[in-house]
């Protein structure tokens, strides 16, 4: 496997923040999320559940509720707006100011033509949905007292809107109230409390599920008007409903952690008359549920506690498969740390600022596993707040250290670095081309700035001391795809540009002649990390299914390795891991070994080893260091894996063959967590 | 006149009452649980027991009420028999054989099948068969037609339920749920993991179904409760969680309208949930003991749970305990011996953790259990508590002495010697005196001096710290000058012998000689002045069992030692006069007479032998008495003297043996239950009473009648009986008032003078086949009447036909005779 000198980097406070709402479209199986600061992400189900996009957030804008109309996406927050995004740019297309104070909830009918908009004020506020734009229609009979949730009938006649004390059903054509439910307070010292109906569904067959701030989930005949049953879920607020499309299914997400499952299932065998009983109980959060879908298979929940939980319903999915399987999301699909490889600096993003490290240093030797004493402490050189409300969205850093490169979704900056007495002045002058990017890139000479720009287009642009020149707009073939280019690569000889956008499609552009030199054959899953052979000029992929191909740039061909592991197969255990390989990188010291890693291991392939077989096992590092060598040649395959670091952000290679790993461990992110609700534990 | 004089070995009570789950009847009123051989019909509202329903000869498992008629229940054996009762009267209606069952509890019961769950021997598993029942008139039915159900269930029935309205079954058998569907002969199979990371077994411990929902609920030794639904779906099915109990849960129930489901579990706490709202319970705690059955009655007005210590609790509407019905308790290992209170006559051993129970044998009741320990006890498993191990009462039943001892890991052994006084005003003891650690180590012996005569009592204990001490009464008003303090216990004598350890001591029946054993010697001592008399030998090996004679046997000592050899030494003479070898597991005195009582154990089976030290022949020996060992054993001393003729019988005319059978399963492959633990050695059952003569002479009579043809004078008798044993065995609740009766039963006694108007009446039929020989009987008046006073002159059919009149039940005319 090799050996190398490694720099444990702990001081990466990443910190994601919590999630406020949740829109799943089944049609297209995305899930949009929407971030206490205001960040968007989208999640591709059908893709291993890829992160795919990641709309960066913006001061100020806190988004409360979330709607997909079609492939359109709405969100509505308490600053009163209502925003359409633009998810080719990963940008907001437009806002429109409802002039209701601030919006609690957002919600269109089935048909897809309005959206009914819940504020502060007690209106609710209808909007027409065109085109291009939405425009307001109306108002529904104003009420005392916001509204906080709201749920159309399917038909697309009804609203019910919960309120404080109460529930409201308008008709949707008149703007009438028809009915008023009033919801029981909570028992004790909560009786004085006004009780919040959080959440509110309206069933097709005119059923109201409610979940209200006194812990109970309601279920109410909508056309009478009455309670049905109450069921107590918790001592605290249940926070979220969400059904399943076949109205059989219901979750309800609460304070203390738990999602909670109603079933519609027949008290008795073969008869028609169903009811809502309750089921099975999830714990998967420490913190509030916030945010709650109900896919076909699963349930999804994500809440105060920063996870996204995808939770198969054991019966809609086969057992024992990777679908079956419990998924916890919290770190980003996406590198957020560059690595000046020559300089040894690392940059870390954060939402609001950048941090630029000098990694420590040690001169001691020592056997491997030993933690050598360090020399010199790391040291933050440079701590880079944003300008501008919104949030930095990309940053890099050139690999002599001297350029640092960072934008927003409106405004792009360049600063020069001069290392030696640490000082940072902004590149003034900058190409007017270069207004935003989704991706910086710099040449491994730092002699060139590569920025993904629109329309999956790449901006060259020249470095030079006093100033820098824009060279050329890389562009694939007209008429192909829109989607914002997500991966940038340059090849250590400057000669190659990878590009890879999340319509699955990786280009390769020669910088020389600064054309598209090809385009790898686009596979089904969308590439996490790619990166060029230093010497061979290979081009290796990962893909979101953890499929590893190898594309030769010369021969504009998969090479001999990638043909026979994509006919022998990937180890299963391989294809269970459920994050993303983030980033690929090659020992210059061997050119067989791939060194890949994802959150929770890295490991290094050498091509030169046989892959593992089925049933041999994958996990085998342990096993292989108690074998005596001439067994050990027999037993070691391609993979190696390494797991002694955890919860990996990035893993990189210096030019002196030190390895850089930068670990945030799921545990410091949970104890930075506010205090969850109290609960009694048994035997406490 | 006793004919068959064998002495017999009777269950004599203290079976389990806890075995099954008791049934509460239609009316609420009664309550029928399988105990021992027979059913017992208590009342809920009194907490006795009505009659007994015997018949089996094997371990009753299981009642059940026919659904079609409320007055009738089932019970089924391991003597492979379903038998149908009226439980009202007790009258045996059907018998249903079947040969080939071992095991069998009933589970339910359509309108023409029993379900029952059996053991095949041959496959080694447990199966679900329906017998069919025939609709014939006769009393014995065989049943031929089995048909399995369900096979590899598990073998708790408590795992094995019927759904709403019998349409399906639910088993569960370790971590796998079966639910089959009759209608549709198809059954669904759903798995639990083993156990997950948290903790939690899953193990399945009780099933119970909702009465109206598709609903079933399964309890797990982790203490959840599983309610499924939907489970005519092989992917499809749901359930949901609850989890209030720490550990396992052992009974399940729903209401009958299926608005409460009931749990319990080792907590003692009985939990009510709603049905549909499962985050609101009720809670009845402090119910004494683990509860292991829940039932509840039709009308859902009883719940009633039957506890690990043997008690039944009726609990009116989940708020309030109506009535505790307390069984002989019966803790993990009986460590005291059996003794018999010299006062109350009953039997006393300890049973409650901590306890001594204190239990009338004649009744089968419990009549108090005295604490003891004084501490509370922790439901929790795994934990050391203390525990009474000795327990001795002195002669007049005045004193009574107990050790309690706890031995927790690493840690001393801790040990508190107890003397209890009997208080005249509360009928009760009272503590006297606590010597905390009396000894060192274990304490191995205790005994009373048993001299009624002697002015001092003493106590002698002996320990496995190489000591004896003898403790005594010390009534010093020097030390005690205020008035409150009475008399109490201290050391007077610390004995040793060469630093061996004392195993046994016996005081001689005049309390002036005192035995103790060490190791393989006996030392003899005198009380009076702790001189050591003399030593007594018997190497190589220990001796386990020491015992005085009585009487004119008082010169003789016994023991037993560890290689099989009964010894008796004649005190007079310090020697040996004779030894035998028998491997003796238990050896007891008559304190009444000279017998003794010797248990031998041989080839897994004891034999009895009960001798004289002065002769050579046993005075009876019965080999076989039970199988397994038995430790524990009394003589329990008779309240009225029995004057049997019979040599064989002579030495059970003063005092009762009764044993504890030994914790041996009946099968001897398979462990499934334990047999009840009471038996009594008594050549009749029936004490001897004015009515037992009566009915006993009758009885007798009756038996002879075949072989002595008739004599005229002794016709009356029989005739009369009917009513009096009508009188005699109707439960006292249900008998009309005293008043009434009394004219009843003395008209019934004049027989002669009535008989010629019993004549007239027209004969009430009281069983089936009687009806047809109504005829005959109404022509034979003149005929019975002649008969009466020329009886050798009748055939053998007018006698037949005689005896059959005589039968009738009259009882109801003297009523009318008074209106």
């Amino acid at each position: 496997m090799g050996e190398f000198k490694v720099h444990r980097v702990r001081f990466f406070d990443y910190m994601p923040t919590a999630i406020r709402a949740m829109a799943f479209n089944s049609r297209t199986e995305r899930l949009a999320l929407a971030r206490a600061d205001g960040a968007l992400e989208i999640f591709n189900f059908a893709d291993n559940y890829f992160q795919e996009k990641v709309i960066p957030g913006q001061d100020g804008r806190a988004v409360e509720a979330l709607c997909w109309v079609g492939q359109r996406l709405f969100s509505a927050g308490l600053n009163g707006e209502i925003t359409e995004y633009d998810l080719e740019n990963l940008r907001p297309r437009y806002t429109v100011e409802a002039y209701g104070g601030p919006i609690w909830t957002i919600s269109s009918n089935s048909q897809g033509t309005l959206l009914a908009v819940g504020c502060e004020d007690g209106t609710v506020k209808m909007f027409e949905i065109l085109e291009e734009r939405i425009q307001f229609q109306r108002n529904l009979d104003r009420q005392k007292g916001r509204i906080i949730s709201l749920s159309w009938h399917p038909s697309g006649t009804l609203i019910a809107a919960g309120m404080m004390d109460m529930i409201r059903i308008f008709d949707a054509e008149t703007g009438r109230a028809t009915h008023r439910l009033l919801v029981e307070r909570g028992v004790g010292a909560s009786k004085s409390k006004e009780v919040v109906v959080w959440s509110i569904v309206f069933l097709s067959d005119h059923t109201i599920v409610s979940g209200d701030s006194a812990g109970k989930v309601q279920i109410w005949d909508g056309v009478t008007g009455t309670l049905v049953r109450t069921q107590l879920v918790t001592k605290w607020d249940v926070l979220a409903l969400s059904v399943s499309n076949d109205e059989s299914s219901l979750v309800a997400g609460t304070s203390e952690g738990t999602v909670v499952q109603f079933q519609f299932i027949s008290s008795t065998v073969g008869q028609q008359d169903k009811e809502w009983v309750r089921t099975r109980t999830f714990k998967n959060h420490s913190h509030d549920v916030r945010a709650l879908a109900h896919t076909e298979t699963a349930v999804v929940s994500g809440g105060m506690d920063t996870q996204l939980v995808v939770r198969p319903l054991l019966d809609k999915v086969e057992k024992n498969t990777q679908e079956s399987a419990l998924r916890k999301m919290t770190l980003p699909h996406r590198s957020l740390v560059c690595c000046a490889k020559k300089a040894g600096l690392l940059l870390f993003q954060f939402p609001d600022h950048l941090e630029l490290w000098r990694l420590g240093e040690s001169d001691g030797h020592g056997k491997p596993g030993d933690s050598l004493p360090v020399k010199r402490k790391p040291e933050k050189l440079i701590q880079l707040k944003r300008k501008g409300e919104d949030h930095i969205c990309c940053s890099a850093l050139s690999p002599c250290g001297g350029w640092l490169a960072y934008s927003t979704v409106t405004s792009f900056r360049l600063y020069r670095l001069q290392n030696n007495n640490i000082s940072i002045t902004k590149v003034s002058k900058l190409p007017k081309d270069l207004r935003s990017a989704h991706q910086l890139c710099f040449s491994p000479d730092s002699s060139k700035l590569f920025a993904s720009s629109s329309h999956s287009s790449v901006i060259v642009v020249a470095l030079n001391q006093p100033e820098c020149k824009y060279l050329h707009t890389l562009k694939p073939k007209s008429g192909e795809s829109e989607q914002p280019v997500h991966l940038l690569f340059a090849s250590e000889d400057g000669k190659w540009l990878a590009t890879a956008n999340t319509d699955c499609e990786i280009h390769v552009y020669n910088l020389d002649k600064l054309k598209l030199h090809c385009t790898v054959p686009v596979y089904s899953s969308c590439p996490t990390a790619i990166a060029i052979h230093p010497t061979t000029s290979n081009l290796v992929a990962v893909h979101a299914d953890q499929q590893i191909f190898e594309f030769s740039l010369v021969q504009k061909e998969y090479t001999e390795w990638s043909r026979k592991l994509q006919k022998q197969g990937l180890h299963s255990l391989w294809l269970e891991r459920d994050t993303p390989i983030t980033h690929v990188a090659f020992n210059p010291q061997n050119p067989a070994h791939i060194i890949l890693h994802d959150t929770f291991m890295f490991c290094i392939i050498d091509q030169s080893l046989p892959l593992p077989e089925a049933k041999t096992p994958f996990y085998n590092q342990m096993t292989l260091r108690s074998l005596p060598e001439p067994q050990r040649i027999i037993h070691s395959h391609a993979f190696k894996i390494c797991k002694n670091f955890q919860h990996l952000m990035c893993v990189s290679l210096l030019e002196d063959h030190s390895l850089v790993v930068v670990e945030r461990p799921l545990l410091n992110i949970m104890s930075q967590l506010p205090a969850p609700v109290r609960q009694k534990k048994f035997a406490t | 006149m006793v004919e068959h004089g064998d002495i017999r070995v009777v269950h004599r009570g203290g079976s389990k009452i806890n075995f099954r789950e008791p049934v509460i009847t239609h009316d609420s009123r009664y309550l029928l649980c399988a105990s021992g051989e027979c059913v017992k019909v208590f009342s809920t509202s009194t907490e006795e027991c009505i009659h007994d329903l015997r018949g089996h000869t094997g371990l009753v498992t299981g009642v059940l009420l026919k659904p079609s008629n409320h007055l009738q229940v089932y019970s089924c054996s391991a003597d492979g028999t379903v038998r149908l009762w009226d439980y009202t009267d007790g009258i045996l209606i059907k018998v249903q054989l079947d040969s080939c069952i071992v095991f069998a509890p009933v589970f339910a019961v359509s309108v023409i099948a029993v379900i029952i769950l059996v053991w095949k021997a041959g496959h080694n598993l447990f199966q679900l068969v329906a017998v069919d029942l025939p609709q014939s008139g006769d009393q014995l039915v065989e049943a031929r037609e089995l048909s399995a159900v369900l096979s590899d269930v598990s073998s708790n029935p408590a795992a094995i339920v019927f759904g709403r309205g019998g349409e399906y079954i639910a088993s569960a058998n370790g971590l796998h749920l079966e639910v089959y569907f009759f209608k549709k002969q198809k059954s669904y199979r759903f798995s639990l993991k083993e156990d997950n990371k948290k903790g939690g077994k899953n193990t399945v411990t009780c099933v119970a179904c909702h009465p109206k929902d598709d609903c079933i609920a399964t309890g797990h030794e982790d203490g959840k409760i599983r309610l499924w639904r939907n489970f005519n779906h092989k992917k499809e099915y749901t359930y949901s969680t609850l989890h209030w109990h720490h550990s396992a849960v052992s009974s399940l129930c729903f209401t009958p309208e299926g608005t409460n489901l009931l749990s319990g579990g080792m907590e003692s706490v009985l939990v009510q949930w709603r049905y549909n709202q499962e985050s609101e319970r009720d809670f009845l705690p402090r119910l004494g003991s683990a509860i292991t059955h829940i039932t509840v009655s039709p009308d859902g007005a009883l719940f009633c749970t039957s506890h690990s210590d043997n008690k039944i609790t009726i609990i009116q509407s989940c708020v309030k305990v109506s009535a505790v019905i307390q069984g002989l308790v019966k803790g993990e290992s009986v460590r005291t011996d059996m003794m018999v209170d010299p006062r109350s006559k009953s039997l006393v051993l300890n049973g409650k953790p901590g306890h001594l129970q204190f239990y009338s044998l004649p009744r089968d009741k419990l009549l108090y259990n005295l604490d003891i320990v004084q501490q509370e006890y922790i439901h929790e498993s795994g934990l050391e508590q203390f525990e009474v191990v000795k327990a001795a009462f002195d002669a007049s039943g005045s004193w009574l002495a107990t050790v309690e001892e706890r031995k927790q890991k690493d840690a001393e052994l801790e040990l508190n010697l107890k003397l209890w006084a009997f208080d005249e005003q509360t009928q009760s003891f009272v503590l006297n005196t606590t010597i905390s650690a009396p000894h060192e180590a274990r304490i191995t012996a205790m005994c009373f001096c048993h001299a009624t005569d002697s002015q001092t009592t003493m106590l002698v204990s002996t320990s496995k710290d190489g000591h004896f001490k003898a403790w005594q009464l010390v009534s010093d008003r020097a030390l005690y000058r205020k008035a409150e303090f009475g008399p109490s216990w201290s050391c007077d004598f610390v004995g040793a012998y060469h630093g061996l350890v004392p195993e046994c001591c016996c005081f001689s029946a005049d309390g002036s000689l005192l035995a103790v054993s060490f190791q393989e010697v006996v030392t003899v001592w005198s009380p009076a002045s702790w001189e050591l008399l003399t030593t007594l030998s018997q190497p190589p090996k220990a001796v386990r069992d020491l015992c005085f004679g009585r009487l004119s046997c008082s010169k003789y000592l016994l023991g037993t030692t560890a290689n099989n050899l009964l010894c008796c030494w004649n005190l007079l003479t310090c020697s040996l006069e004779w030894s035998t070898s028998m491997d003796i597991s238990l050896l007891l005195a008559d304190p009444l007479t000279e017998n003794m009582a010797a248990f031998c154990c041989q080839a897994g089976s004891t034999d009895l032998f009960v001798f004289k030290p002065s002769e050579p022949r046993p005075v009876f020996s019965q080999k076989a008495v039970c199988s397994g060992k038995v430790t524990r054993a009394v003589f329990a001393p008779r309240e009225e003297m029995l004057e049997s003729c019979e040599e064989s019988s002579q030495w059970l005319n003063h005092s009762q043996l009764y044993f504890l059978t030994p914790d041996l399963p009946v099968f001897p492959d398979i462990v499934i239950f334990l047999p009840p633990p009471f038996k009594l050695v008594i050549d009749d059952s029936v004490a001897m009473t004015p009515f037992y003569l009566l009915l006993g002479k009758h009885r007798q009579q009756e038996d002879a009648d075949p072989l002595s043809g008739l004599s005229a004078e002794r016709r009356p008798l029989p005739q009369c009986s009917v009513a009096i044993k009508e009188l005699l065995q109707t439960p006292a609740h249900v008998l009309p008032s005293t008043s009434f009766l009394c004219s009843m039963f003395v008209q019934s006694l004049l027989i002669s003078e009535t008989k010629h108007v019993e004549e007239e009446m027209e004969s009430e039929k009281e069983e089936e086949d009687s009806e047809g020989e109504m005829e005959s009987s109404t022509q034979r008046p003149e005929q019975a009447s002649l008969g009466g006073q020329a009886a050798p002159a009748l055939t053998k059919a007018q006698l037949r036909e005689l005896k059959r009149v005589k039968k009738l039940d009259h009882s109801w005319f003297p009523g009318l005779l008074h209106s």
